[in-house]
C-alpha cells in the first residue's frame, strides 16, 4: 500500500514538473507559433543552474554556491532566460522549420557541453553535492516527497494562472494578432520581433523552472537528463493535449507520462528477454507513433484551443451569439 | 505651396534585391486630398503602397512624409510618423473582438485612448453595435470599416489603403469610399489603390496610372476622366502599352 502510494507520489511529481515545461512550450508554440526544437536545453539550463547555485562546493566542477533554495531556483530560471535571450536574438528571425532546426542544434550543443565541460557541469558523471531543501527536518521518506509534490503542484497552478492571465492580457491579444497577421500588426506600430522574443524568453524561463524542480527532486542532474528525447516527450505531451490550450497541455503531460511509464513497465515485464535491451528504443518508437498518429488524425489535440477561426474568415463559434 | 504630405521620388523597389518590381516611380500626394493609383493587375500598385509603408525594400529613390525622409523605415515605426497602412486583405484580426481590435491599435494612445475609442465608434456606428463580436463575423464592408478604424486609432496624418472596395457590394464600396472622402475633410491625406477606374477618378483629386512598375499617366482626376486615351485604355478594355 505504502509502496503504491510512494509510487503514485513519485509519478505525480515528475508528471507535474513535466506539465510545467509543457506550459512553457505552449506559450511558445500554442500561443505564439514559435517552433522550439530545443526544449531540453532550456530545461537543462534551469536544472544545471539551480544545482550549481544551490549545491555545496564541490571539487572538480563549478559551484556550488550554496545559495538559499529559492534564490538558486530563480537563478536557474535566470540562466534559462539568458540562454533563451541569446538564442532568440539569433534565431527568431528564422522561419518555422529553420527555427526548429536551429533550436534543436542548440539543445544538442548544450548536452555536449554539459557532457564534456567537466569543470562546469561535472561531465558525464553529472552534478552532485546538492541537498534538497528542508531535507534535514523532514527526512527523505514519503512525507518529504508528498510535501515536494504539493510544492511543485502549487507552482504548476501558479504558472497556469499566470499564463491564463497573460493570454487574456493586452500582451496575449498582441500575440494572437501577430500570429494571425504580422503585416497588419506591424502597420499598427507593433514590433513582432520584440513580442516574439518576450514570449520565447518567458516560455523558456518556465521550462527552466521545470528543469530546476526536476533536478531538485533527484538532487542530481546529468547529460542523460537533457537528451533530445526530452524535447520530443514535451512536444508529444503538447500535441496530445492540444496546442493553445493550457489545460490540455497539463492533461497531455499526465497522459503521456502515464503512457511512457506504463509502456516501460509493460516492456520490462512482458517483452521477451531478447527484446529487453531494446525496450528503450521501443519506447522511442511508441512516442514517435503517438506524435505522428495525433498529427494525422487529431492535429488539434484532445483539448483544442477554444478559439477557432477558419482561414476563410468566418469565425466558427460553438456557442450561439447572445 | 505647402509641402506635399507624401512625395515619392524615383523609387525603385522589389521583394528581392535583384528583382525590382517598381522602376523610378514618382508620386506626390497633396495634404488633405485623395490620390489614387490605378493600373492593370500586377502593375505594382500594392508593391508601391508597401514600399511606402516600409514592407518592401526600396533599393533607390526617396520617400518623404511631411518633410521627413522615411525611406526604408521599419514598418512598425511608420505609425509613429503618422502613416497608417491598410492592407488589401487580412487587414483586421479575425480572432479578436471588435473592441480588442481597436484596443490593440489604441495601445500607444495612453490616457487619450478612451476618448479616441469613443470618437471612432461615433464615426463608425456599425461597429458600436458589435463591440463584443469576433471581427471574423463582420460583413465585408464592416471589415473595411474596422480596418479603417484600426488605422485611425493610431491618429495618422496619411492613410495608405490598398483596394478598400475590392470584393464589396457596390453599396458597401460606395460607403467605404464615402468614408474616405469624409476623412480628408478632417485634414487626413489618403493614398489609395482602386480597381474600379471610373469610381477612382470620380472620388479622387489626383490620379496616377501605373503599369509594369512604371509611371504612365497622371493628372487631375477630373481631367483624366475626360481624357480619350484613358477612356480608350480603361473603358474600352484595351491593354495599356508600356511607355505610352
Ligand atoms: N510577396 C511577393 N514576392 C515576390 N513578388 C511579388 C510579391 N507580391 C507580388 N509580387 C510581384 O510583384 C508584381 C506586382 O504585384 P502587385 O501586387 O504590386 O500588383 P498590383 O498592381 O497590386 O496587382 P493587383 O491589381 O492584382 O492587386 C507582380 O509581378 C507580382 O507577381
Ligand atoms: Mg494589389
Amino acid at each position: 500500500m505504502i509502496g503504491l502510494l510512494s509510487y503514485l507520489v513519485f509519478f505525480a511529481t515528475v508528471a507535474t514538473i513535466l506539465a510545467i515545461a509543457v506550459l512553457g512550450l505552449n506559450l511558445q508554440w500554442g500561443n505564439t507559433g514559435l517552433f522550439n526544437g530545443g526544449v531540453a536545453a532550456f530545461f537543462g539550463a534551469g536544472a544545471y543552474g539551480t544545482l550549481i547555485l544551490g549545491g555545496t562546493p564541490q571539487a572538480g566542477h563549478l559551484g556550488g554556491f550554496a545559495m538559499p533554495y529559492p534564490l538558486a531556483l530563480l537563478g536557474g530560471m535566470a540562466v534559462a532566460a539568458a540562454l533563451a535571450w541569446g538564442v532568440g536574438r539569433l534565431t527568431l528571425k528564422l522561419r518555422h522549420d529553420y527555427l526548429a532546426i536551429a533550436t534543436f542544434g542548440v539543445a544538442v550543443a548544450f548536452e555536449n557541453v554539459m557532457r564534456n565541460a567537466e569543470w562546469l557541469s561535472g561531465g558525464a558523471k553529472g552534478l552532485r553535492g546538492f541537498e534538497r531543501p528542508l531535507q534535514e527536518g523532514i527526512g527523505s521518506g514519503l512525507a518529504y516527497n508528498a510535501l515536494y509534490l504539493a510544492f511543485v503542484a502549487s507552482l504548476l497552478l501558479l504558472t497556469y494562472l499566470f499564463l491564463e492571465r497573460l493570454v487574456s492580457s493586452p500582451f496575449g491579444r498582441l500575440l494572437r494578432a501577430i500570429r494571425e497577421d504580422e503585416e497588419a500588426a506591424r502597420s499598427l506600430g507593433k514590433n513582432p520581433a520584440k513580442v516574439r522574443l518576450t514570449a520565447f524568453v518567458t516560455g523558456s524561463v518556465i521550462m527552466g523552472m521545470a528543469g530546476g524542480l526536476y533536478a531538485t527532486f533527484y538532487a542530481f542532474v546529468s547529460p542523460q537528463d537533457v537528451l533530445p528525447i526530452l524535447t520530443f516527450q514535451i512536444w508529444a505531451m503538447l500535441i496530445v493535449g492540444g496546442a493553445g490550450n493550457n489545460r490540455g497541455a497539463i492533461l497531455g503531460a499526465f497522459l503521456m507520462w502515464g503512457a511512457w511509464t506504463a509502456s516501460g513497465w509493460a516492456l520490462s515485464r512482458h517483452a521477451p528477454v531478447e527484446a529487453q535491451i531494446y525496450a528503450g528504443s521501443i519506447q522511442y518508437v511508441l512516442i514517435g507513433s503517438v506524435i505522428v498518429g495525433m498529427l494525422l488524425w487529431r492535429p488539434q489535440g484532445l483539448f483544442p484551443e477554444r478559439l477557432v477561426v477558419s482561414q476563410s474568415g468566418g469565425a466558427t463559434r460553438p456557442a450561439p451569439a447572445k | 505651396m505647402a509641402d506635399p504630405a507624401l512625395s515619392i521620388r524615383a523609387v525603385t523597389a522589389g521583394y528581392l534585391r535583384d528583382l525590382p518590381i517598381l522602376f523610378d516611380v514618382d508620386l506626390v500626394a497633396e495634404a488633405g486630398k485623395i490620390t489614387t493609383i490605378i493600373g492593370p493587375n500586377g502593375a505594382g500598385k500594392s508593391t508601391l503602397i508597401k514600399a511606402i509603408a516600409g514592407l518592401v525594400p526600396v533599393t533607390s529613390g526617396t520617400v518623404r512624409h511631411g518633410g521627413t525622409d522615411i525611406t526604408g523605415l521599419r514598418p512598425d515605426r511608420m505609425a509613429a510618423h503618422g502613416i497608417a497602412y491598410v492592407p488589401q486583405t487580412d487587414n483586421i484580426f479575425r480572432s479578436l473582438t471588435i473592441r480588442e481590435n481597436l484596443d490593440l491599435a489604441l495601445r500607444r494612445a495612453g490616457l487619450r485612448r478612451d476618448a479616441i475609442r469613443a470618437r471612432l465608434l461615433a464615426q463608425f456606428p456599425a461597429l458600436q453595435a458589435k463591440l463584443g463580436d469576433k471581427a471574423g463575423s463582420l460583413s465585408g464592408g464592416q471589415r473595411q470599416f474596422l480596418a479603417l478604424a484600426n488605422a485611425l486609432a493610431t491618429e495618422p496624418r496619411t492613410i495608405l489603403m490598398d483596394e478598400p472596395s475590392a470584393g464589396l457590394s457596390p453599396r458597401a464600396a460606395e460607403e467605404v469610399l464615402e468614408m474616405a472622402r469624409g476623412l480628408t475633410e478632417t485634414g487626413v491625406t489618403i493614398l489609395l489603390v482602386e480597381q474600379n477606374v471610373t469610381q477612382a477618378l470620380r472620388l479622387s483629386d489626383h490620379c496616377y496610372i501605373l503599369a509594369e512598375g512604371r509611371n504612365q499617366i497622371d493628372g487631375k482626376a477630373a481631367d483624366l476622366l475626360g481624357d480619350p486615351v484613358v477612356a480608350e485604355i480603361y473603358l474600352g478594355g484595351k491593354r495599356l502599352r508600356v511607355g505610352a
